[in-house]
């Protein structure tokens, strides 16, 4: 059991790494982005890493607050996402 | 006893799978050189790697605690939304494309994504 629970620390300490590295990776393509659409989908794919970072500090700390921070940041993603979609798109978010 | 070691286990393999998906779907949208193949990677994440942390979060919380199904509605919102917010990078792409070469509609006059609504005709003309 306590072998298990170690192993579990490890990869999640791992898995927090690789997910940073994600996030910046999406960073490097917003910053670099030669077209609108990249940097739209490179800040949707940072919001989406966010996620996953916000679910690991959850089963880090085992705390289950974390789920409403989740899904409000899910829902602002998806929102932000569509409206600067529909601004690029037709100059103006509510027609 | 034996079943919170499977928990756990499985937890560190779901948890390995969300990484390596998380990974793979960065080095895509850093790496490939066209715009729409870009777009086909990050959506890797959104469903695979975070399904999968959300189901080690999920499996972690029935081990060491009362355990909840909250993760499956954040899940349920992600894979809903997902394709909605492709389709509509997918049509910032078509829209800002330089060389419009799409084919033609088969039964109206041009797509509606690039079509400008009468009102708005003349603003455009400028």
């Amino acid at each position: 059991m306590s072998l298990a629970t170690d192993i579990l620390n490890w990869v999640l300490i791992a898995t927090f790494i690789v997910v940073a590295f994600s996030q910046i990776m999406a960073m490097l393509r917003l910053v670099k982005g030669p077209t609108v659409g990249d940097r739209i989908l490179a800040l949707d794919t940072m919001v989406v890493n966010a996620l996953g970072i916000i679910v690991l500090l959850g089963m880090w700390y085992g705390i289950g607050i974390y789920f409403e921070v989740t899904l409000l940041v899910a829902m602002l993603g998806f929102v932000s996402t569509v409206a600067y979609a529909k601004f690029v798109l037709r100059g103006d978010v509510i027609e | 006893m034996m079943w919170e070691l499977i928990g756990i286990y499985v937890a560190i393999i779901s948890l390995i799978i969300g990484a390596i998906f998380t990974m793979v779907g960065a080095i895509g949208m850093l790496k490939l050189d066209n715009p729409m193949s870009r777009l086909h990677a990050p959506t890797k994440v959104g469903t695979v790697g975070i399904g999968a942390l959300l189901l080690a979060s999920m499996i972690h919380s029935w081990v060491t605690a009362d355990g909840s199904f909250n993760e499956l509605l954040i899940m349920a919102f992600l894979f809903v939304t997902a394709p909605i917010s492709a389709n509509f990078i997918a049509k910032v792409y078509l829209h800002t494309n330089e060389d419009k070469t799409l084919p033609k509609p088969p039964r109206d006059d041009t797509w509606s994504t690039l079509n400008v609504p009468a009102a708005d005709r003349d603003l455009i003309e400028d």
